[in-house]
């Protein structure tokens, strides 16, 4: 490297360039942040519920199984849009109902089938489980995934 | 070893080869179960399975970061670390953790955010225990003598301890949830990871090739000024499809596709210093890990990182097996490894002798690799296959997955080298015991 580049310069270009990559991302942040509250995922309210739902989704680490909006384990399909593949993305009794039908039937048992464990989940928790995924539903994701299979 | 201190690094080493052992073993059981899926269906489940072959690499990369920093730290800083009793309380701390959240994980009590899955009790157990981490080499670092490889190292480590707290926050909005779950997952290994590699990297460079350390302390500037300029916006490649606003697709692919620099120029800087490096070295399977991490760093992050960066193409290939291809061959190269890199060139010196028979370790490390590259090809294959069929035929997910059988039995194959790989490289550390392999006869020229 040539002598233009000193030491000094260099670790002063990475500790000023650092700083100021840091500052735009912040500010970006700030940005994406009422851009989710506001608009992507404003189209249904956060209500109790639905954070209810949220903290079965967690209890249970669905995550390590399934993709949400993309992100998640490979190993089982993607559910930020089921609720859509389902047909009942609008419908709140026929969500839970065919929620609580899926989940009653696991695991399958089937040979040479992944299965889906078992989950003691409760009426209520059900019903929030299934608003929490209608909710993810319509998250605007810049038309993500490409087709209902997700 | 120049200093008593550094020992403790002994103690973090051996832990990380062992939770290295119940990753691979977690990894191979997940493998098994894609081939044959009712495998413990009832008793273990697969999620509980991968959260421990996740967690158990995450912490077993950062206990050997630490151990490299007490390695590390007394030697370039001339004095021996503040406290050794606080670096032994640091790492009982962690190994409580660690088994209290495996224990807990076993009988089905875990959060739900993938790779932050570990019980809140466990989780402030790991910031006590960064907190400790850091006043212990700080105040080593502040009271000695200041190199680039410090300095470069101490930002690092500082900035993933900070970026920890990013673990406690979990909106309950999911689209908000999300994007501050990759200022840890995302800022940990594509910008200051890569700031502890690159200090890493320079030490056994500096170390093992004898190249002037000026040359080597402007390399490594250059290196992590390239990684955080292009990491942190970088992280815009995950934001998306998440409920992220749109410029994001422009900003995360320019900038992630120059994230790739970094990584070109961690492996071109390491072949320049052996290179250029008079010293002859005796721990060749040091420098075989060094020139081997950053060369598959580079393909696992950057040409693989590459392959499904850009927005056009991740609209597609998000959450297939493309990720997983690319996410192993990435944590692999730049992080395992460099680990082992380290390992293996501290190991004599820890346990004062020379370097031993390295045969072993050399032939672990082209085990490991070929297992690990070929687990990447058939991962590959697979998300190239499962992107066709599902994101552009629109195939149902689980009937896609039917056609991937042969993959993942091959992927399974691939997985049991790199078990034994891994099982060659603790043995070829701790248990052979005949030192340097006496050169054979030489042939006379002409022969
Ligand atoms: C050593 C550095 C890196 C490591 C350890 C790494 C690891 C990973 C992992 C584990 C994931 C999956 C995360 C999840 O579970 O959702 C991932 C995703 C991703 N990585 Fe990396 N990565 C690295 C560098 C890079 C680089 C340099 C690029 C770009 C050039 C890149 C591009 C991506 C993209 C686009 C995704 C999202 C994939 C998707 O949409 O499903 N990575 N990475
Ligand atoms: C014996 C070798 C291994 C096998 C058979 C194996 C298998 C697996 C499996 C089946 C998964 C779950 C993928 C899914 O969700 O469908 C996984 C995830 C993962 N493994 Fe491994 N693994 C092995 C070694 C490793 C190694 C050495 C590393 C680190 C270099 C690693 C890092 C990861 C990561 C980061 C994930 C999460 C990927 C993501 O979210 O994209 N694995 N592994
Ligand atoms: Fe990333």
């Amino acid at each position: 490297m040539s002598d233009l580049l000193t030491k000094s310069r260099a670790r002063n270009v990475f500790y000023g360039g650092s700083i100021f990559f840091v500052a735009v991302f912040a500010a970006l942040t700030v940005q994406s942040h009422r851009h989710i509250t506001q608009k992507a995922t404003a189209g249904m309210p956060l209500t109790d519920e639905v954070r209810l739902g949220k903290h079965v989704w967690e209890r249970h680490s669905c995550i390590n199984c399934h993709t949400l909006h993309g992100e998640g384990a490979y190993f089982a399909p993607e559910l930020g849009n089921v609720m859509t593949r389902w047909g009942v993305a609008d419908d709140p009794q026929g969500a839970y109902e065919i929620l609580d039908g899926w989940m009653q039937a696991q695991p399958s048992g089937i040979e040479g089938r992944r299965q889906m464990p078992h989950f003691e989940i409760t009426d209520e928790e059900m019903r929030a489980l299934s608003e929490f995924l209608r909710w993810a539903d319509q998250t605007d994701t810049q038309n993500w995934p490409p087709n209902d299979a997700g | 070893m120049k200093y008593q201190s550094q020992k403790v690094a002994y103690a973090y080493f051996l832990v990380a080869m062992a939770l290295f052992g119940i990753q691979v073993a977690g990894g191979l059981l997940a493998g098994w179960i894609y081939v044959s899926p009712n495998t413990l269906s009832e008793i273990l489940p697969f999620n509980v399975i991968r959260m421990i072959h996740t967690n158990a690499l995450i912490v077993w990369l950062l206990l050997g970061f630490f151990g490299a920093a007490y390695y590390l730290v007394p030697e370039e800083s001339e004095r021996e670390i503040f406290s050794v009793k606080l670096a032994y309380l640091q790492l009982a701390i962690l190994v409580i953790g660690t088994l209290g959240a495996v224990i807990s994980y076993l009988v089905g009590i875990h959060g739900g955010r993938e790779f932050l899955e570990q019980p809140l009790w466990v989780k402030f157990g790991i910031l006590v225990a960064a907190v400790i981490f850091l006043a212990n080499v700080s105040l080593t670092f502040l009271a000695g003598r200041k190199t680039a490889i410090t300095n470069i190292l101490m930002t690092g480590l500082w900035l993933l301890c900070l970026l920890w707290v990013f673990a406690f926050i979990n909106p309950d909005n999911l689209s908000l949830d999300k994007m501050y779950w990759w200022f840890v997952v995302h800022l940990w290994v594509e910008a200051t990871w890569e700031l502890v590699m690159a200090a890493i990297l320079g030490f056994l460079m500096l170390k093992l090739t004898g190249v002037d350390r000026e040359v080597i302390e402007k390399w490594l500037y250059v290196i992590v000024a390239t990684a955080l300029f292009s990491g942190i916006l970088g992280t815009g490649h995950h934001f998306y499809w998440i409920g992220t606003p749109g410029y994001w697709q422009w900003i995360g692919s320019v900038f992630s596709t120059f994230e790739v620099v970094p990584f070109f120029a961690m492996m071109s800087f390491a072949f320049v210093m052996v290179w250029k490096g008079r010293r002859n070295h005796p721990n060749k399977a040091a420098l075989l890990w060094s020139l081997g991490s950053s060369t598959v760093a580079f393909f696992g992050a950057g040409v693989w990182g590459f392959l499904h960066t850009l927005h056009g193409v991740n609209f597609y290939t998000h959450g297939t097996q493309i990720t997983a291809a690319h996410g192993h061959l990435a944590f692999y190269g730049a992080y395992v490894a460099l680990n082992l890199a380290m390992f293996t060139y501290a190991m004599p010196h820890l346990r004062g002798r020379d370097p031993y028979n390295q045969v072993l370790n050399m032939a672990s490390f082209w085990l490991m690799t070929g297992g690990m590259a070929f687990m990447t090809f058939t991962l590959t294959f697979a998300g190239t296959i499962q992107t066709h069929m599902q994101r552009i035929v629109g195939d149902y997910y689980m009937d896609v997955q039917d056609q991937l059988g042969l993959f993942y039995l091959m992927r399974f194959g691939s997985g049991v080298a790199v078990v034994l790989g891994a099982l060659l490289f603790i043995y070829s550390m701790l248990v052979v015991r005949r030192e340097v392999v006496k050169p054979g006869p030489l042939a006379a020229p002409g022969e």
